[in-house]
């Protein structure tokens, strides 16, 4: 156990630091000319030259990445071109908003999914038809679209939940709460059914396997079976998945805040790639990762504790 | 004594294990076997013996890592493989399991083809050989057009069968063929390797782990324990006087159909494990 | 017993398969989805010739225009006909989808394949980078690479493939690692055949039917994906796309919310029928549609062809309440025809206490079908259609309830497959304590005790580690004993045990029939012991009944069935089993040198 920890760390590690890499060297070679994009048309050539001076620019692109590579290993990811604030305030400003909605949209969509999802393999008929036909709607509809939607019904026709904005939740737990309903509903409605198609073909496999049978023949409770059986071992299959639900979920988020005007990360992203903010854009880039590769290390040590065998291989 | 077919000369065979540092897996330590033409060498065993990895180690399938495997004479243990695919007229294979060993996307005709039309016979050709290969297993023609699953166990490894002569191999190796049968099935296909042997004139390393199997079809075994061979000899030899302990034991632990012989060898085991302390 | 006799029956029917293709267009949902999409492909290409409009001309006059008027469904915020956008938008989302999944289809099934069957470097390594793109944030590389390169969609589209591509890749991978396990691999090998031809013939096909589900969804994704970056408002501003056009209706929404309905009806029609096309591919796959819960079968039954009927096989048995009564058991499966296929058909079955009773049968004998019928345990779909079952005095079949009871503390049951029939995700120990703690109303600590004693008692020299020890930890040898601990462990009236030595060699096999034999002489049980094997009857069993197709065709005390059988199916498996055929010669010079 405790090598397998290590050994997903270092190829964590490995992850950040590769496409960290990459994105640096992509964004320094065929960048445009970032000192014109940011002093604008009518600057003069000696205002760039010294601009780029200033940013670093002029320097060979092996002493400036590693310059980066060190800085951003103690934590300092240097400041926006444009904004001039530093890159990691205004990650650290931004990321709760976007991970509030990730968050509960993956919570939501796990409790949601293995109710479903366990229903449909135990009961099948409507349930199953009901899993099915939902994940097919929220695979085709775009979940922007369907946050369009949603503002339009209840927060600019019916004025029942807010249209715009973000509360923390330190500030006010109810209204973050209220704030986010509808930008959470509009992520959720991709996931959930899918998610419980995955749980559900997981646990009917699950439930024809020999040791079911067997743990009946020994009288096991059905709830026993069901919920300590079954769900442990169909867990696996359900949170790699999820783990997946939880990065497209990062993508989707970027989109919908847009939708919802919720200053999370979507616009910062935005604004930077479309300005050609280096280090903005990597900070980010990285903190994902991280995120990612933190994710799935936590989904890989769940696996791990419920079902010992994944350990070994 | 003629000229042995198949000469095996301490052969050892490690499977690489995952991970950079991991000691490799020695299946075979040092085995040693020969088979003349016409032949059956039953290869006994139970399960980790090593006694598919030899059978599996002469198709060309597992990694040797030592010793030498002889061919009519001729040195294979690495042949390239434009010599292993000459060498599929010569050793040919009829593996246990009967579902997967055959295609199920293919007609058994398609199946049947495959080694014909590799080997450079013509279309027309083929066709009559097919025909000619079902008569020889027992099988009705119009099985040429039909999907593996319209067929039982027992059909399916008659086809495999087929396959495997189809170019007239000189040698089989059968491995496990009749342990996934019905009881009177698996005599029947017993009975027609015996009489395709006796008609053809192959040979078979026939493995198994089911020594009156063995006893049936071997003119000579061979007991495979822990990656090595315990005992070999003339099949009446190692099945009804056994020397080695392992083989003792194995042919003890074995239960006979029959209720008082079955109560007379149980006592019989129950002496010898006393004799030997448990083990 | 020639071979002509009892040859193989006559070849079952052909079934009508068919190609994959030809199953598919029997789905009505897959022909649908299949209509749908091309209409929209359709519609454009040959968007010029359904509208007079430019997608792109303005009209300052237009701005907003109410739909059904001049503009059919209205104009947008710049006075831009919203049908014309919409049609030749359809150019652009459709276009960018192709060019993402050719890309990713590309990269993925070649690399799939050769890491699939050749493995080594080539697969770590493909497989970490595959790795490395999926943990990738997919939308903020594109932002990315959208600040590079400028707003050029195809581009973007194709870097999308890029990221999509180890979906691809990880299916096609695990899809011909599955297939290179299987025999006809080897064999096709063994017969000479080159690995490219092998890939071409016995590989492709595999991969194929799940590729085209994934692209199916992958084109959903992209299409999707697309209109969320122009939404966005980093596309390509001067072509129409559903994107933008969601975008433009955005910044309306409060003067013209209908606007918005358009493009996401578009994008979720093209989505959803490419996504139903998927599915409809998979069920098409697996063969299975989802059946709701039957209802009781309506059609006719299938029944077995009937056995010789042979009145003196059936010996007659000494009076007196027996521990388990089966009389006249029927138990079927619906059919795919609608009717019912019966597999146990009048089955008679009589155990007194303390008694070891063999059934035997080949496969498709129904015996096994008989003891989960005995359990209340038949596998999905499987019914008792008529008899009864009673178990000491109570009748199983009727009353449900008393039989989940019984089950695990006055009826054990020991399975044939030691490994699969253990919960891999909890401890031995574990799987002994929990039902005796539910049966037998013991504490955690007093379940523990016993339990220990048992695992001793079956023979396991060191109970505590096995107790704390995980399924795969331990020998099949050593999990088929644990489990006859389990099934013991409440001190049953009856063991069910299907044939529970069959996976084990045949010295762990003498093992457990010893252990077998000791545990029922101390506990008195009576004992329904499931097997193929004379051998194991011979060893074990006080009495034996013979089956076939269903039916019992022979029974009576063991003595009686080894020497003096007179059901003809009797005499012939007993006259299959090889213990005393003939041993073969070595084989004389002449012999070998013909």
């Amino acid at each position: 156990m405790f090598f397998f920890l290590v050994r997903r760390v270092v190829s964590g590690v490995v992850l950040v630091f590769a496409v960290a890499t990459i994105t640096f060297l992509l964004m320094s070679l065929t960048g445009g000319n970032a000192a014109r994009n940011i002093l604008g048309e009518t600057a003069t050539e000696a205002q760039v030259a010294a601009k780029a001076a200033e940013l670093g620019l002029d320097r060979p692109i092996l002493e400036r990445y590693l310059d980066w590579l060190g800085a951003a290993l103690h934590g300092d990811f240097g400041t926006s071109w444009f904004s001039r604030e530093p890159v990691i305030e205004s990650l650290a400003n931004r990321f709760p908003v976007s991970l509030s909605v990730v968050t509960v949209a993956v919570l939501v969509t796990a409790v949601l999914a293995t109710v479903l999802g366990i229903t449909a393999a135990v009961r099948r008929g409507w349930v199953d038809r009901f899993v099915q036909v939902f994940a097919v709607i929220g695979f085709a509809l775009p979940n922007f679209w369907v946050a369009l939607i949603l503002v339009t019904i209840f927060a600019v026709t019916l004025h029942l939940l807010p249209a715009t904005g973000y509360v923390p939740i330190t500030t006010d737990p109810g209204r973050w709460a209220l704030g986010l309903i509808l930008p959470v509903t509009a992520l959720v409605i991709g996931t959930i059914a899918s998610t419980a198609q995955q749980v559900r073909g997981a646990t009917i496999d699950i439930l024809e396997r020999d040791f079911v049978r067997t743990l009946r023949a020994r009288g096991i409770s059905r709830t026993s079976l069901l919920f300590r059986h079954v769900l442990r071992n169909a867990a696996g299959p359900a949170l790699t998945v999820l783990s997946l639900q939880f990065v497209g979920l990062l993508g989707g988020a970027v989109i919908i805040e847009k939708v919802f005007a919720l200053p999370g990360i979507g616009s910062l992203a935005v604004n930077a790639t479309t300005q050609g903010d280096l280090p903005q854009i990597l900070g980010l880039v990285v903190v994902m990762v991280v995120l990612v590769v933190v994710v799935n290390l936590v989904i890989d040590l769940l696996t791990g504790w419920l079902n010992p065998k994944a350990r070994v291989s | 004594m003629t000229t042995p077919l198949l000469e095996v000369d301490d052969l050892v065979v490690e499977f690489p294990m995952r991970g950079l540092v991991a000691k490799p897996f020695r299946a075979l330590h040092g085995v040693s076997i020969e088979i003349a033409p016409g032949e059956t060498l039953g290869l006994v065993g139970e399960s980790g013996s090593g006694k598919t990895t030899l059978g599996r180690a002469v198709l060309g399938l597992a990694p040797v890592r030592g010793g030498s495997i002889r061919f009519a004479g001729e040195d294979i243990t690495r042949a390239r493989r434009s010599r292993r695919r000459e060498l599929s007229r010569d050793i040919q294979v009829v593996f246990q399991d009967p579902y997967s060993s055959l295609n199920p996307a293919m007609t058994i005709g398609a199946i049947l083809e495959e080694p014909l039309r590799v080997a450079g016979v013509s279309r027309r050709e083929a066709r009559d050989r097919i025909r000619e290969l079902l008569d020889q297993v027992q099988l009705p023609v119009d099985a040429i057009d039909r999907m593996p699953r319209n067929f039982s166990g027992g059909q399916r490894q008659r086809i495999a069968i087929a396959r495997a002569l189809a170019l007239r191999p000189r040698m089989i190796v059968c491995d496990e063929p009749v342990s996934a049968l019905d009881l009177s099935t698996q005599a029947r296909v017993l009975d027609l390797l015996i009489s395709i042997q006796e008609s053809t004139g192959v040979a078979y390393l026939f493995v198994s782990h089911d020594l009156s199997v063995v006893r049936h079809i071997s003119h000579r075994v061979a007991v495979m324990y822990r990656g090595e061979i315990v005992e070999q000899g003339d099949a009446v030899q190692v099945t009804d006087a056994p020397e080695h302990p392992y083989t003792r034991r194995l042919l003890m632990a074995a239960p006979v159909p029959d209720p008082a012989r079955q109560a007379d060898r149980r006592r019989e085991r129950e002496r010898f494990l006393a004799e030997v302390g448990g083990r | 017993m020639t071979e002509s006799a009892v040859s193989a029956p006559a070849l079952a029917p052909v079934t009508s398969g068919g190609g994959l293709t030809r199953r598919l267009l029997r789905e009505p949902m897959a022909v649908g989805a299949l209509i749908v999409f091309a209409l929209i492909v359709l519609a454009s290409i040959l968007a010029p010739l359904l509208t007079p409009w430019d997608p792109n001309r303005a009209e300052l006059s237009d701005v907003l225009a109410p739909p059904f008027g001049e503009h059919i469904l209205g104009a947008d915020s710049a006075g831009r006909d919203v049908l014309a956008r919409l049609l030749y938008g359809g150019r652009a989302s459709l276009l960018g989808a192709l060019i993402a999944l050719v890309v990713a289809l590309a990269i993925g099934i070649p690399t799939g394949l050769i890491a699939g069957y050749y493995q080594r470097w080539f697969d770590s390594l493909s497989t970490w980078t595959a790795n490395l793109l999926m943990s990738m944030p997919g939308l903020i590389v594109l932002l990315a690479v959208i600040s590079v390169l400028g707003p050029r969609m195809y581009t973007v589209m194709a870097v999308f493939g890029i990221l999509l591509s180890p979906g691809v890749f990880r299916l096609t991978r695990s899809s011909v690692m599955a297939v290179r396990k299987e025999l006809y691999i080897d064999a096709a090998k063994v017969s000479g055949v080159s690995d490219v031809r092998i890939i071409g013939r016995h590989v492709l096909g595999v991969v194929r039917a799940p590729l085209v589900i994934q692209a199916s969804m992958m084109a959903g994704i992209a299409i999707v994906l697309q209109a969320g970056l122009e939404f966005l408002g980093v596309g390509d501003s001067t072509t129409a796309s559903w994107g933008q056009m969601l975008n433009d209706a955005f910044t309306n929404i409060y003067v013209a919310p209908t606007m918005l309905v358009w493009p996401g009806l578009m994008i979720g029609i093209t989505v959803g029928s490419l996504a139903l096309f998927g599915t409809a591919l998979r069920d098409a796959v697996q063969g299975t549609t989802s059946v709701g819960k039957r209802r009781r079968p309506q059609g006719e039954e299938t029944v077995p062809a009937p056995v010789e009927v042979v009145a003196e096989s059936i010996r007659p048995v000494a009076e007196g309440a027996p521990l388990l009564l089966v009389e006249g058991l029927r138990v079927g499966y619906p059919a795919a025809d609608g009717g019912t296929t019966v597999v146990v058909d009048g089955v008679d079955l009589r155990i007194a206490r303390g008694e070891v009773h063999g059934v035997v049968g080949e496969s498709g004998s129904g015996k096994s079908q008989t003891a989960f019928s005995i359990l209340g345990l038949l596998p999905v779909g499987g019914e008792v259609l008529e008899g009864s079952i009673h178990f000491d005095g109570v009748d199983l079949v009727s009353r449900g309830r008393e039989r989940e009871l019984l089950r695990g503390s006055r009826i054990g049951y020991i399975p044939q497959e030691p490994m699969s029939n253990l919960d891999p995700a909890f401890t031995l120990g574990w799987q002994l304590v929990e039902p005796m703690r539910r049966h037998l109303g013991l504490s955690r600590s007093q379940a523990r005790t016993r339990a220990l004693d048992l695992l001793d008692r079956v023979g396991i020299a060191d109970p505590r580690r096995t107790f704390d020890a995980h399924p795969h930890e331990v020998s099949g040898g050593m999990a088929q004993r644990v489990l006859i601990a389990g099934a013991v462990s409440c001190d049953p009236d009856l063991l069910i045990a299907d044939e529970p030595t069959t996976a084990l060699d045949v010295t762990v096999q003498a093992e457990v029939l010893d252990l077998l034999r000791s545990l029922q002489a101390e506990r008195s049980m009576g004992v329904m012991l499931v097997t193929h094997n004379f051998g194991v009857v011979a060893d074990l069993c006080d009495r034996v009944t013979v089956m076939q197709r269903g039916r019992v065709v022979e029974s009576g005390t063991a003595n009686e069935i080894f020497s003096d059988a007179r059901h003809p199916y009797t005499r012939m498996l007993l006259d299959s089993t090889l213990e005393d055929a003939s041993v073969r010669p070595a084989l004389t010079p002449t012999e070998a040198g013909r």
